[in-house]
């Protein structure tokens, strides 16, 4: 099937390519930014409807500690809440611009988003498979979500920010 | 379900751990076996040296914590903070820091002090220390100020509305071990998302 003018994303089904995509987030941290990357997750799109999640126990940092604290009831609570999820409700294209509206669930709050990002023009791969791209990335409020574990700096104010920019860079290869 | 005590006060006549005794009232009413540990006055000072052959003491207090479904604290108040001897058990305990006993395990931090202020600073240091090892912490309190004066002859506390809310913190800790217990049973079965979308 091809894409008409129409279809803001490519008809039928597509799923990533886990090996050349990649999940992350950055929140401010002090003077700079703190980053960090979900290793497991998954995305497709089939019908015109993005899906995407992620475990949070495959969350990693720079600190092997950190990642377990991460995954501790003060931050993702992975015991609880394992996956983080999303699912899109609409999206407008114009060209390879996208505006995606869906839904958000991190540690069982699930919240309205909207997502910016681009999309690739489809190509075919070296193995004959086609595929194209999406780069998205978006800003949520942490509070919403019950994460709200902070660190006062000594001048009274917090060391870590509520808001924090979630970004996806996907390939995603048409299934049969 | 089992709950185990931990004071952070050694004294034989400590008005924390006579707390714990007074909650373990409300635990048998709730039908839950409680227990108060004691292990804490053999523990010796943290030793990263001696953690290959961890004493006697702390894979007895380790043990205790694994085998609770959930732990009620009771904390005096030293120096603005907890007691020595209770942040050094909990120092052996949260290592290493991903497999420890108490990680997501529920747990509940209640205080008395002989002061004003019912130990609400070593409180919230304790709550603090806790979520750092990744106990799944509660957020009610028990804060018993002037506690010399609030037991009675029966050993009750005087006051009803602090009654109330040491059964509160009991049931909440109940309930939190529940929903742990129910958690751990779903965690065991295939994730419900929704259409198969996770199902990689």
């Amino acid at each position: 099937m091809s894409m008409t003018e129409t279809d803001a994303l490519p008809a039928g089904t597509w799923s990533v390519d886990p090996v050349h995509s990649n999940v992350g987030f950055g929140v401010g941290y002090m003077a700079g930014t703190f980053t960090g990357t979900f290793s497991d997750f998954d995305a497709n799109v089939s019908d015109g409807v993005l899906k995407g999640s992620a475990k949070v126990a495959s969350v990693q940092v720079k600190d092997p500690n950190l990642e377990v604290h991460l995954q501790s009831p003060e931050f993702f609570d992975a015991e609880r809440h394992p996956d983080l999820t999303f699912r899109s409700r609409s999206i407008e294209r114009k060209g390879g611009e996208l505006v995606i509206d869906g839904e958000i669930t991190i540690k069982g709050h699930t919240e309205p988003v909207e997502i910016n990002g681009t999309i690739s023009e489809q190509l075919t791969d070296p193995y004959g498979g086609t595929r194209f791209g999406l780069k998205l990335q978006t800003t949520i409020d942490r509070d919403k979500f019950g994460i709200t574990w902070n660190n006062p700096l000594p001048s009274g104010e917090p060391a870590l920010a509520n808001e924090v920019a979630l970004t996806a860079d996907l390939q995603l290869a048409r299934q049969p | 379900m089992r709950i185990l005590g931990i004071s952070g006060s050694l004294r034989r006549g400590s008005y924390n751990t006579a707390l714990l005794r007074h909650a373990h009232e409300f635990f048998e009413r709730e039908g839950v076996e409680f227990e108060i540990d004691d292990e804490l006055r053999s523990i010796p000072p943290f030793d990263e040296d001696c953690e290959e052959n961890e004493p006697i003491a702390v894979a007895q207090f380790r043990d205790a914590v694994a085998r609770a479904d959930a732990v009620l604290f009771a904390t005096p108040e030293y120096n603005s903070s907890i007691p020595g001897e209770l942040k050094n058990g909990l120092d052996w305990l949260s290592r290493p820091l991903a497999t420890n006993p108490i990680r997501n395990k529920p747990v509940a931090v209640i205080g008395a002090s002989i002061g004003a202020f019912g130990a609400v600073w070593a409180q919230a240091e304790l709550r603090k220390v806790l979520s750092a090892m990744g106990a799944r912490v509660l957020e009610g309190d028990v804060a018993i100020g002037h506690v010399a004066d609030r037991f009675d002859s029966q050993g009750l506390l005087n006051d009803p509305n602090l009654e109330e809310e040491l059964a509160d913190v009991v049931r909440a800790l109940i309930v939190e071990a529940l929903g742990r217990d129910e958690a751990a049973v779903g965690s065991s079965e295939t994730p419900a998302v929704d259409d198969g979308f996770a199902s990689r």
